[in-house]
């Protein structure tokens, strides 16, 4: 046994060498910062710049699970936060954020009704939050791809522009739900249609590692998750801004 | 990463009598066994090495995750399990079946089968303990969506049969139903290779195609599928089982040559460069748009293509450059693995349990990456412990069992999950 322990004993040390190498390359951030490139899309929004540089009021909709919304009523969820600060950055151009939220669906069921949402509001751009539900349920990963292809496909020819949004990144239910199939098949329907992906389960986790936020723990109160909104909420309005800008990035 | 399977009866480079396995070559009619004697080191070490990544890659990500295969390409440490647990079980069954007919060998294969649905039931309940605090003690608004996955804790009944059918598999606990299945199915393979090995390996890979082209799975409860395909994964188990057979060897003079080395290699680093571009976004407008549609996604469910061919890959330079005789397979610095690949379905299972474990207290103490690193570190010393104490009942505490050499149908030897 002796030699075993040494065996490990070692291993480990060189394990925490060489790994140490990739640790070091993401810093702590300040208080939720999002690194670049997570932010970074190929894909535009060109209704979106439409409405910018026309200042036609924007409009957005976002189409979502539970995990859109807080338990308050006061606008502290993302698409509040959203709006607030879009508003705030865009002075001169009318933000509205409406929400719809379509609770215990699957994207299969969320897509059939998503025109007919659209027909009603008549938004510049839809941000589609998707893949817990059907995460949860563990719905055939090929069938979920095509449902959200379809939502999407169905989105663009009702002519609004479309920002995907994925899971949250959820460490104590890791254990119970699989997120994997559904973040790479939401990214397969984003490269599809060029649309962008908001990647709410990378920035999570990116924020979780970097200490901003302890997301594993059981006991956190409304304030993490208010916190976590409006973080969200800011890192959504400027991934909107980036990519109906993309000149911007360049 | 060195982690990788490999295939042991064709040496690439003819090795003398050196008692494993070469010799019995026209024994069998249409199968050939290697003699048996010493065991196959190269096998019970990338085992061993699979249990490790298996059981990091069930933690959370941390520090020791960089060094699981997956990481730098598209095939992971459950490919090199299933194959070598194809292979373990063909030989050591193979050789009852021929020794002692097929009904012989047939018992012995379900009692292993039994076994390992045994372990699993076992696995479950712990899981299902673990689940149930979780749900009890945990209340964060962040997550109340995600919460809603307790709901089948308000249906145990159903729940607990529906895993006694294999048919309910939590997150993780997918590997054991897979090898259930295929442990189920071995008579019939082993039976088929008896009569004709390639036609048997034939038969495989058109059931494979066939799963590809129509599609076939097996549902799950309450709704899904099996995260494992069994219909796909057969594939890389029967393969295993004919290289045991006698196929490896016949390969030896393609897996020697130069130009299936530089394929392999070829392959491997451009599944490295496509990996690279996962891990590090920034690198990911470097990629071809035409070979991005057409590549994702890789499916692990039904073993795609692209998984098995890396794994194809890497046991070809494995094999190339890993000789049988290699002497470090004696070192005391690769012990731990080994043991740890000797006794795989308990160190299998105990994996599986620390993750969860390991999952509990990272939940309940928020230690960061610190204690994640001494998490995995431990675990994997516990697992080590474990297979030394296995291996040590089985040696001293039990030594009239151990005096009893094995004819075959040895549940150790075969063992995996």
């Amino acid at each position: 046994m002796k030699s075993n322990s040494a065996a490990v004993l070692s291993l480990t040390l060189l394990a925490g060498l060489l790994a140490a190498v990739p640790a070091c390359a993401d810093d702590a951030a300040p208080a939720c910062d999002v690194p670049a490139y997570l932010l970074t899309t190929e894909s535009a929004l060109p209704k979106v710049a439409d409405a910018l540089k026309t200042g036609h009021p924007l409009d957005i909709l976002v189409v979502g699970s539970r995990s859109s919304t807080i338990n308050t009523s006061d606008g502290s969820a993302y698409p509040g936060r959203l709006q607030a600060v879009l508003r705030e950055r865009l002075p001169s151009v009318a933000v509205n954020v409406s929400v719809e939220l379509q609770v215990k669906k699957t994207a299969e069921e969320v897509a059939a009704g998503l025109v007919k949402l659209v027909e009603g509001k008549r938004p510049t751009l839809v941000i589609w939050q998707t893949g817990t539900y059907d995460a949860m349920r563990s719905i055939d990963p090929d069938d979920f791809r095509g449902a959200v292809d379809e939502g999407v496909a169905a989105l663009q020819n009702a002519g609004t522009d479309v920002i995907l949004m994925n899971l949250q990144y959820s460490p104590r239910t890791e254990t119970m739900i699989s997120a994997p199939p559904y973040l790479d098949n939401m990214r397969v329907v984003a490269q599809q249609h060029d649309v962008p992906l908001f990647d709410r389960f990378a920035i999570m986790r990116h924020w979780n590692d970097a200490g901003d936020f302890d997301l594993f723990s059981a006991s956190h109160g409304l304030d993490l998750a208010k916190r976590v909104h409006d973080c969200l909420g800011r890192a959504l309005s400027k991934f909107v801004i980036d990519a109906a800008h993309p000149a911007q990035q360049n | 990463m060195t982690s990788i399977a490999d295939r042991v009866a064709g040496p690439t480079r003819a090795e003398p009598a050196d008692a494993i396995a070469p010799a019995a070559a026209a024994s069998a009619p249409a199968i050939s066994l290697p003699v048996g004697g010493e065991r196959e080191l190269r096998l019970d070490l990338f085992r061993g090495m699979a249990l490790w990544l298996i059981f990091i890659d069930h933690l959370p990500p941390n520090l020791l995750t960089w060094f699981t295969i997956r990481n730098y390409g598209f095939s992971d440490a459950t490919e090199i399990f299933i194959f070598i647990s194809g292979y373990t079980a063909a030989f050591v069954y193979g050789r009852a079946m021929l020794e002692a007919g097929f009904v012989v060998a047939t018992a012995r294969i379900l009692r292993r089968v039994w076994q390992i649905y045994v372990a699993h039931v076992f696995l479950f309940t712990i899981f299902l303990a673990e689940i149930s605090y979780v749900a009890t003690s945990f209340e964060n608004p962040l997550y109340s969506e995600e919460m809603g996955i307790m709901d089948f804790l308000k249906q145990p009944d159903v729940t607990i049969i529906q895993a006694l059918l294999l048919r309910f598999r939590p997150v993780n606990m997918d590997v054991l139903p897979l090898y259930i299945v295929l442990m189920l199915f071995l008579p019939l393979i082993l039976w088929l290779m008896k009569w004709r090995a390639d036609v048997t390996l034939a038969l495989s890979v058109a059931l494979y195609a066939v799963t590809w082209q129509y599609d076939l799975y097996l549902s799950a409860y309450p709704n899904g599928f099996w995260a494992f395909n069994p219909l796909a994964w057969q594939l890389l188990f029967v393969f295993g089982a004919w290289c045991a057979l006698g196929g490896a060897r016949r390969m030896s003079r393609i897996l020697s040559s130069r130009i299936t080395l530089g394929i392999s290699f070829a392959y491997l680093f451009a599944a490295f460069c496509v990996t690279l571009t996962w891990y590090f976004p920034q690198l990911n407008h470097l990629m071809p748009r035409r070979v991005e549609q057409w590549m994702y996604p890789i499916n692990k469910t039904d073993l795609d293509v692209l998984r098995f061919a890396h794994f194809l890959a890497l046991a070809a330079i494995t094999v190339r450059f890993l000789p049988k005789d290699w002497p470090g397979l004696k070192s005391p610095w690769l012990k731990p693995l080994i043991l740890c690949g000797q006794h795989s379905l308990e160190i299998f299972c105990l994996g599986v349990f620390l993750a969860f474990a390991g999952h509990f207290v990272l939940a309940e103490i928020s230690g960061g990456a610190g204690l994640h690193f001494i998490i995995s570190i431990s675990g994997i010393v516990i697992m080590s412990g474990m297979a030394w104490v296995i291996s040590w009942y089985k040696h001293s505490a039990d030594k009239s069992a151990s005096r009893t050499k094995s004819t075959g149908g040895n549940a150790d030897m075969a063992g995996g999950g």
